[in-house]
């Protein structure tokens, strides 16, 4: 009995986990001279109900743009994403969420932002959309390009934005250890 | 008895011997089991959500990118193919000999220019068309990339690439009632680009060639040539590199008086553009030429200053939709 208590346990934990089905970051630099944007689909996210717990990991690589110029120069002499490959947000949803009850919250998400080889502090705004098993979260907020240490030379600096506005959603399931493998 | 035992009791090896004798109490042994779960448990429960996240990852093959900046290390292709559905318009100088003195500004005086369309079709396949002072030459080739680098779950050490291409002469007859047929005008290349980023900085590649003149420029020499091409790269900022490049074609099918073709070059990209500012000894930006047709001898300062640059368009509708 002990044993196969201690056994259970892991699985009934891992109903409070729910993984990123859908995702997609997109990005926008608004300039007056140049507009860019990217979106990268492959964004993975695991987020736990009971602790209220959040971690989202993307592979810069995965961010793709209209112009494949760009995309070079984003990861080449941006992002540098052969040495820094990923960004990450590790935080936890500062309300208190019944996850149970099907409706829109409003949240607050406190962690840290980690990109480019820098980790910021960051309280970021968000919406729950909680419908049956389905968890919807969607989040806006601003990167500026200072906080992570990203230059942008003189040359190009009245075409890219000196702060990024960055969309993201994920839309969350039940995850299943077994399920996803 | 005796030979009857040593059918049936084959010689257990002593190890298995031993571990039968080893009496291990059965409290001792629940006790184990017990301890063993309970730990794997406490490390379940202390086990970080971000590593949960890094375990659901599939693993995935990462293709090696941008090995080159450009579609040409400097005369010569470089693996590097243009994007889909993206255009690259290149505009290529090179001057006169920078030993022809200060009369000449060094060679600037004299210009010779190529012009280059370059389309890509797929992520790999790209098609391109050109148009050169000397000889006045009109040329057209494909290049398709037949393995990636890559790591992960599919490694491939190198990127080769093959590239296929003919040009046309059309300049007119020195002496008009003897014109020259079309078919001698021809020349036709092939190449095997293999190539290897070793590191961020560092990428190198070998490109064995292969060329047919329809009509050569001395009777003494093949209409098939082989050269073997040595290039390379060395990333000295995130936007600039050193290049170099040189050609090396193997002996007795050219006349002597036709030197091999080095070239060294920086690339510097810029927003939309990359620029490649280099010297060669060769006047010539078509195969043929840099190939077969090099006069210079950089021993003798018969040395060009030239220039490539490279503006990329995008026509991917379907992308430029998809961000918005």
């Amino acid at each position: 009995m002990l044993v196969a208590g201690v056994f259970l346990t892991p699985s009934a934990k891992a109903q409070n986990l729910f993984i990123a089905q859908t995702s997609e970051i997109q990005f926008f630099s608004a300039t007056p001279i140049e507009d860019i944007q990217a979106s990268n689909k492959r964004v993975s996210s695991l987020l736990n109900t009971s602790s209220g717990e959040i971690v989202v990991k993307m592979n810069m690589k995965d961010f793709h743009f209209p112009n494949n110029l760009m995309e070079e120069h984003f990861n080449e002499n941006y992002m540098e994403s052969e040495k820094y490959p990923n960004a990450t947000f590790k935080g936890k949803i500062q309300e208190a969420v019944d996850y149970g009850k099907d409706g829109t919250y409003a949240v607050s998400t406190k962690g840290v932002l980690t990109m480019h080889g820098v980790a910021k502090e960051r309280i970021l705004k968000g919406t729950l959309k909680i419908s049956g098993n389905q968890i919807l979260l969607s989040c806006n907020f601003d990167v500026p390009l200072a906080d992570h240490k990203i230059d942008v030379p003189k040359i190009v600096i009245a075409k890219i934005a000196e702060v990024i506005a960055v969309k993201s959603q994920f839309s969350f399931v039940p995850y299943q250890k077994t399920a996803q493998k | 008895m005796a030979p009857s035992l040593q059918l049936f009791a084959p010689n257990y090896p002593l190890s298995m011997t031993s571990l039968r004798t080893i009496y291990i109490p059965k409290v001792a042994r629940l006790l184990f089991v017990i301890l063993l779960t309970c730990h794997s448990w406490v490390t379940y429960a202390q086990e970080d959500l971000m590593d949960m996240l890094e375990s659901t990852e599939k693993k995935e093959t990462t293709y090696t990118k941008y090995t080159f900046k450009s579609t040409r290390i400097i005369n010569g292709h470089s693996i590097e193919t243009v994007a889909k559905k993206h255009l690259d318009f290149r505009i290529s100088h090179r001057f006169g000999r920078v030993n022809s003195g200060a009369y000449n500004l060094w060679g600037l005086d004299q210009a010779s220019m190529k012009l280059f369309f370059d389309y890509g079709l797929t992520d790999r396949l790209m098609a391109g068309v050109g148009r050169a002072t000397t000889g006045k030459t009109y040329d057209g080739y494909a290049k398709y990339k037949l393995l990636r680098q890559s790591s992960g779950v599919r490694t491939m050490p190198v990127t080769v690439v093959v590239v296929g291409g003919t040009s046309v002469n059309t300049m007119k007859p020195i002496d008009e009632t003897q014109p020259t047929l079309f078919v001698d005008r021809l020349t036709y290349f092939g190449q095997l680009l293999i190539a290897r980023k070793f590191n961020e900085r560092l990428s190198v590649q070998i490109s064995p060639t292969v060329l047919h003149r329809n009509l050569t420029n001395t009777p003494y020499e093949t209409n098939l040539v082989a050269a073997m091409g040595v290039g390379g790269r060395f990333k000295i900022s995130k936007r600039t590199s050193l290049n170099a490049e040189y050609f090396y074609v193997l002996p007795n099918q050219i006349d002597p008086k036709f030197k091999n073709t080095l070239s060294v070059g920086v690339d510097i990209e810029t927003g939309g553009h990359v620029f490649q500012l280099h010297f060669t000894n060769s006047l010539g930006m078509v195969e043929r030429q840099f190939l077969t047709e090099t006069t210079g001898a950089w021993g003798n300062g018969d040395i060009h200053y030239g220039f490539n640059m490279s503006r990329t368009f995008s026509f991917d509708k379907k992308a430029q939709k998809l961000t918005k």
